[in-house]
């Protein structure tokens, strides 16, 4: 395919920013940005390298190549680091690059603070990832660390892996909270002017609904962890059945949390393909305003379903009806942005540049991790293949075929712009099929295995089950290669890629009116915003010139 | 807004004519159309309120805990143990705990005025207030017939008070940052965020505290 952003390459002029400033503590929002992002990616490789372990281990139906409390430390710290070290943060870091430039705004609402979230970040996740050294392992529970099982250290010992897991956590989740009273905070107050609510991009919708969603139920997890931690060091009984505690109010308040955490999750991956799918297909994006409201929408109902987690946890019935009901209400609002993405590039010349190809790869895999999701949510269903690999497989087209590929779009569309050189479109595409083609086969596979009921979170497992365990495994084996040339395309790039010009997709969008790399108060003079967002081939509004190649 | 371009849709001067409609505490929650980015003090404001309604959630976590693990217990209090005493200590401590609030709040509106020693013995008055309480708090504490690990009255009692405790800590440390600022020449000729804030978290200490109080001590098993 021929290169048709070619004037997208600028001649070389003056040096690119100093690679020192990334190392330092620095205020200013772009470089907290590159710092989140470049840090949870080395996790993200971490967090993978578990999971090669992982796949590796039931490449057989025996127990065979790590023990067995290895095994669960494994797929527990590969879960944790995950969420809570790659998407939630790598999110954390894209926001924080983007809604001051997105929005007209100079920095972020608190800079000293923003920059003191970041830096709690690293010590966190290196506390973590420490307990890998301790003489009983790290914590084993899982990543939601239900009681009674986390409780089940040896006693006597007060610095165990589950208590690392636990201060960590609470760490991160306090990083978390600064983050979003910024992110709140800024995105009411920090708007130029005539940036009004409806012409803020989606991308900052979704911002802003996920960090809504932060502020009011993370704090749910941090009481939750808090009591926990007490129980585990300090002998109270909150959660000890045995001594007349209640472990379910554990998985209510985590629950509470950690559902509405997947929209954390998800809400800035359906922004970025947002922003991506009206610029790659030359189109407005369809119905902004329902798109807009719908973030807010799932981000509300989302706070009403956490109990779909527990349907096995002795829930009363009427409880599982209600959550059924809420759960199946979610679809509505996801649904009209799976629809207006859809109705965006429908009948337009698309151009297939990697952006592109990995946000309508993340939007094909939203439409079947949702299907499997409204599966799910249905309580006959769900009680059948709960704690199968059908639940695997389920969130992992969500939190990798859909966030991870949308985080990926993300860093090919916005390079140009954070490093103001251009990646190699070759490497991108091969990037794209090495990961789109391995990560399905991958993760397909889980879902016959678990309406078979193979369980999840074993190493050992039943021998016809090892048939799809096979294909999984060196399935997701080809993707932990796939990231090789993804390294090399954007270290490389970084480093001796062309220059590009400010504007290299002509998208609209106040970020791209700036140079690239932005200079430290992102604007020369503060813009004043006349125009909605996406005018994409309206000639009434463009401020920048269209693409010729759009019908 | 002074300078206008030709705007192609009304709805930033609609949306400013409809914030000046509003009362003067709401429409500094309200930016006008396109954030305002001189006011750091509305933007503190703001980032704070927002972070201390967050904290309320963790507050609501522990509540629930409490409500329902004793709501399904069936022998709440351990034999020989008569749970949370509501004390003439108790009392004494949630009367000048909440009166503080009306001490504290005319220490702010002095500084607003400019009245530095008013705002200064107002202060210093709450402070006091504060440590008195968390000194009865520790006096408590130490003649109850149980301890942390006694049972669940035992962890959600300490749990709670102790958690509020700590906020209540931090509201005097705080409080104390303040008073020694207000000694530093032309610090409060700016802002007065620093108090501001301050203020309202005690008010919102106090608060915790009413919703506390009843459930501890007045709820009776």
């Amino acid at each position: 395919m021929t290169h048709e952003f070619s004037e997208a390459i600028a001649e070389d002029r003056e040096p690119l920013d100093n690679w020192r400033q990334y190392f330092r503590f620095s205020t200013d929002h772009k470089v907290i940005g590159v710092q989140y992002m470049v840090m949870t990616f080395i996790f993200f490789l971490i967090g993978g390298l578990l999971a090669m372990i992982i796949r590796a281990e039931l490449l057989t139906p025996e127990s065979n190549l790590v023990d067995r409390p290895l095994y669960n430390g494994l797929f527990t710290m590969h879960g944790t680091i995950m969420i809570f070290l790659w998407i939630i943060p790598f999110n954390a870091g894209l926001s924080n690059y983007l809604v001051p430039l997105m929005i007209g705004a100079r920095d972020m609402a608190f800079p000293l603070l923003n920059a003191i979230s970041f830096w709690i970040l690293p010590p966190a996740g290196i506390l973590l990832i420490s307990s890998f050294l301790l003489p009983n392992g790290t914590a084993q529970a899982g990543w939601w660390s239900y009681p009674p099982v986390s409780l089940q250290f040896p006693p006597g010992q007060l610095i165990n892996g589950e208590f690392i897991w636990i201060v960590s956590l609470i760490l991160i989740g306090i990083s978390s909270i600064m983050g979003a009273v910024n992110f709140v905070t800024t995105i009411f107050w920090m708007r130029s002017p005539g940036m009004t609510f409806f012409r803020m991009p989606v991308f900052v919708w979704s911002v802003f609904s996920a960090q809504l969603l932060q502020l009011i139920n993370l704090p749910a997890l941090t009481g939750a962890l808090i009591l926990l931690l007490f129980d585990l060091a300090f002998g109270t009984q909150f959660f000890k059945p045995e001594e007349g505690g209640d472990p379910i109010i554990y998985q209510h308040l985590f629950w509470f949390y950690s559902h509405p955490a997947v929209y954390i999750m998800a809400l800035p991956a359906f922004g970025i393909i947002a922003e991506i799918l009206p610029a790659f297909s030359r189109n407005p994006l369809f119905g902004y305003r329902s798109v807009a409201i719908a973030s807010l929408g799932i981000a509300v109902v989302s706070i009403f379903v956490w109990v779909h987690h527990m349907f096995t946890s002795a829930t009363p019935g009427w409880m599982r009806m209600t959550f059924m009901f809420t759960s199946m209400l979610v679809s509505i609002p996801t649904g009209v942005k799976a629809f207006a993405w859809t109705a965006t590039i429908w009948k337009s010349k698309l151009h297939l540049e990697t952006p592109m190809l990995f946000a309508m790869g993340a939007a094909a895999m939203f439409i079947f991790g949702g299907v499997t999701g409204v599966m799910l949510a249905a309580t006959p269903f769900d009680i059948h293949v709960n704690n199968t690999y059908f639940v695997v497989g389920h969130f992992h087209y969500i939190v990798f075929n859909t966030i991870t590929m949308a985080i990926f779009a993300a860093i090919y569309f916005w390079f140009p712009k954070i490093t103001g050189r251009m990646y190699a479109e070759g490497w991108g595409k091969l990037h794209f099929w090495l990961t789109f083609i391995p990560a399905n086969i991958t993760f397909f596979s889980m879902h016959p295995l678990g309406l078979q009921g193979m369980l999840r979170r074993v190493s050992s497992y039943d021998p016809r089950y090892q048939g799809w365990n096979v294909i999984a495994s060196l399935a997701a084996f080809l993707l932990g290669v796939s990231t090789l040339p993804f390294i090399a395309n954007i270290v490389g790039s970084w480093l001796y890629g062309p220059r590009a010009v400010d504007n290299p997709w002509h998208a609209t969008g106040l970020e791209w009116t700036t140079s690239s790399p932005p200079p430290r108060d992102n604007f020369a003079e503060i813009p004043i915003v006349t125009r909605p967002p996406y005018d994409y081939g309206d000639p009434k509004y463009s401020v920048i010139k269209n693409s010729n190649n759009g019908e | 807004m002074e300078h206008r371009p030709i705007h192609l849709d009304e709805s930033p001067i609609r949306f400013e004519e409809w914030r000046r409609r509003l009362p003067n505490w709401l429409q500094r929650f309200l930016p006008s159309g396109g954030g305002s980015h001189e006011d750091h003090h509305g933007k503190g404001m703001f980032g704070f309120t927002v972070f201390l309604l967050s904290e309320s959630i963790i507050f609501l976590s522990f509540i629930f805990t409490y409500v329902v693990l004793r709501l399904n217990t069936t022998n709440w209090l351990p034999p020989g143990i008569s749970g949370p005493e509501l004390s003439t200590l108790v009392i004494i401590n949630t009367v000048v705990l909440l009166s503080s609030s009306f001490v504290i709040q005319p220490a702010e509106n002095a500084l607003k005025r400019n009245q530095l020693s008013k705002f200064r013995w107002l202060w210093l008055i709450t402070i006091a207030m504060g440590i008195y309480f968390l000194i009865g708090l520790l006096i408590e504490w130490k003649n109850l017939d149980f301890k942390l690990t006694t049972g669940l009255v035992g962890s959600t009692f300490y749990l709670l008070t102790g958690f509020h405790g700590l906020h209540v800590l931090a509201g005097v440390v705080l409080q104390i940052i303040m008073l020694i600022r207000s000694f530093i020449p032309g610090n409060y000729n700016q802002t007065h965020f620093g108090t501001s804030a301050t203020t309202l978290f005690w008010h919102f200490v106090d608060v915790v505290w009413v919703f506390l109080f009843s459930l501890l001590y007045l709820w009776r098993a």
